[in-house]
């Protein structure tokens, strides 16, 4: 090893010299670099008295005066640490919980009607039941509940497919649905095909050939088509087996109501009766608690009104 | 300088750190494969498994899940943790990703964790989300996918693939005893279906019936592809373990 000059002080350079004149120092490890290494060490090794660490066999050292308890059924129980029951410690008697579990437990045995006409559980059920919706119903419904047409219901008109009580809100969500309408291809011929629908759109008042109406209500009312089994003679539909209802103005499936032209209606009308209808709104219930269900019923019953 | 020696060695200097850093890895690793506790022992009420292999067409959703590179933005691994399971719903159980190779755990979240996706959307909602996301999600960043809904299914080498799972200990039947054993193991209706001789058959079976993509004329990846989203994370039913149950497997 040589040794050179360095402002004021000799330090150990490694002995080689590349090119003539580079050299390379050899200075020691800096002091707080090999002070924090030796506090890792001992670090790891208080770890180890106090967490779970070193395996023996088929199990492993799980730690000393460092339990987590927790309560099952009533009886208390001490284990290790681990987060797994830190995690149902934190469920039973955290913080955030807690509070929250207060706020649950009043809307979970309060009625309905108690609940919308006490303004603190709607407040509660508004602020909980939109961090559910956007985290479940959100991504078919829309963030704001607005629906797409023709494939997920709209939540904040008027119109209520499967009923919009709180109960019937309440066991959709709990339950599902399966929303299925049969497709009439192969039932009816072109002509047939343009009077049931020239007869659907004269429901709410927006059909132009009175012959295919006459035509179509045959059809419709009749065992030809046999529509009234579903939507019923007058077109109102059936909330037990959530068909639509025709007279009014909102169109949730077929898009009707953004077109201005008869022949543009008329095909779309045309297309849900020839292809049908099949979509699943999912059960709930396992997923989501029943309190969790119960607040989401309000959340939604709110952005509508319900009916 | 003793380290010198190493140093200027490189053949001794690349042994050296490869033992150095085994030295953690397998530490950490090895253990786990003999600790009882490791994989969570997880039963149907009647004795069976309830954590099964995929079934054909779920095995080839998860081809294709792979291949459009999905786990770059999902992960699928609930971990314990209060705001997780209030999102996603109960974490993750090792045993429930013990027949995937690899496995798909993830820890880079661009969009949400599916291990819990199963059951929770319609058939309908996912093939319009994977088609158009932006429809349905007006702030989706994830891209379209809308050949999945033109690509016929291929399916041909099923089986092979399924022999391939087969030897890394997927426990899909090839003999007779191993049928018989799986029978025991899951019960009669998936034994079949882990019975790699009726793969193809299984696998158009299972979309006929599903009819993932609303499209009954063909069989596409869509199909394949929504049967696995929708199998994840279903299989343990947790209403039947008590609180703090899968704690003690810790």
């Amino acid at each position: 090893m040589s040794e050179t000059k360095k402002t004021g002080q000799t330090v150990q350079t490694t002995g080689h010299a590349w090119d003539g004149d580079i050299q390379e120092y050899n200075n020691p490890i800096p002091r707080w670099w090999l002070w924090s290494f030796y506090a890792t060490v001992i670090f790891a090794i208080v770890y180890w008295i106090f967490y779970p660490a070193w395996p023996i066999g088929h199990s492993y050292t799980p730690g000393v005066m460092n339990t987590i308890t927790y309560t099952v059924n009533g009886e208390e129980k001490t284990t290790h640490w681990n987060t797994r029951a830190l995690l149902v410690r934190d469920m039973q008697t955290g913080e955030a919980a807690v509070k929250q579990r207060k706020h649950m437990q009043e809307v979970a045995n309060a009625s309905f009607s108690a609940i919308l006409s006490d303004p603190k559980m709607i407040d509660f059920s508004s602020k909980i039941g939109k961090v559910l919706f956007e985290d479940n119903c959100a991504a078919c419904h829309g963030m704001g509940g607005q629906g797409v047409v023709g494939l997920f219901p709209n939540l904040v008109d008027d119109d209520w497919l499967w009923g919009g009580r709180t109960e019937d809100i309440q066991n959709t969500i709990s339950a599902g649905h399966i929303g299925f309408m049969p497709a009439f291809d192969k039932t009816f011929s072109e002509q047939q095909m343009d009077d049931v629908t020239e007869f659907v759109l004269s429901l709410s008042g927006q059909a132009k050939d009175k012959e295919r109406v006459a035509r179509g209500k045959v059809l419709f009312t009749g065992e030809g088509g046999g529509c009234y089994y579903c939507h019923n003679q007058q077109g109102t539909g059936i909330k037990s087996v959530g068909s639509a209802n025709l007279t009014d103005h909102i169109w949730t499936i077929a898009d009707v109501a953004s077109q201005k032209d008869i022949m543009a209606k008329r095909t779309r009308v045309r297309e849900v009766i020839s292809h049908g209808v099949n979509r699943t709104m999912p059960t709930w219930k396992g997923r989501l608690s029943d309190e969790e269900i119960k607040l989401l019923t309000v959340y939604v019953y709110n952005l509508s009104g319900g009916k | 300088m003793r380290h010198e020696k190493i140093e200027t060695n490189v053949g001794l200097l690349i042994v050296l750190t490869l033992i150095v850093i085994s030295i953690g890895g397998l530490i950490e690793i090895v253990p786990l494969f003999f600790i009882d506790e490791t994989i969570e022992q997880v039963q149907t009420p009647d004795g069976k498994d309830a954590i099964r292999p995929y079934s054909a067409l779920e095995t080839r959703g998860r081809d294709i899940y792979i291949r459009e590179g999905c786990y770059l933005c999902h992960s699928q691994m609930i971990r314990p943790f209060r705001d997780e399971i209030l999102r996603y719903g109960h974490y993750s159980l090792a045993a429930e990703s013990q027949y995937d190779h690899p496995f798909q755990w993830g820890s880079k979240r661009t969009g949400p964790d599916l291990a819990r996706v199963g059951g929770k959307y319609s058939n309908e909602w996912h093939k319009q989300h994977l088609m158009a996301p932006r429809s349905v999600m007006p702030d989706s960043i994830m891209p379209n996918y809308p050949w999945l809904q033109e690509n016929s299914l291929a399916y041909n080498d099923i089986a092979s693939r399924m022999k391939a799972l087969r030897l890394v200990g997927v426990p899909y039947s090839l003999t007779d005893a191993e049928y018989e054993k799986n029978i025991e193991r899951f019960g009669k209706g998936i034994a079949d279906q882990l019975n790699i001789h009726a793969a193809e058959d299984n696998l158009v079976a299972q979309a006929d019936q599903g009819n993932y993509d609303g499209d009954q004329s063909r069989l596409t990846e869509m199909d394949a592809l929504v049967a696995y989203l929708q199998v994840l994370g279903t299989m343990v039913d947790f209403k039947q373990y008590e609180e703090g149950h899968f704690a003690e497997f810790r």
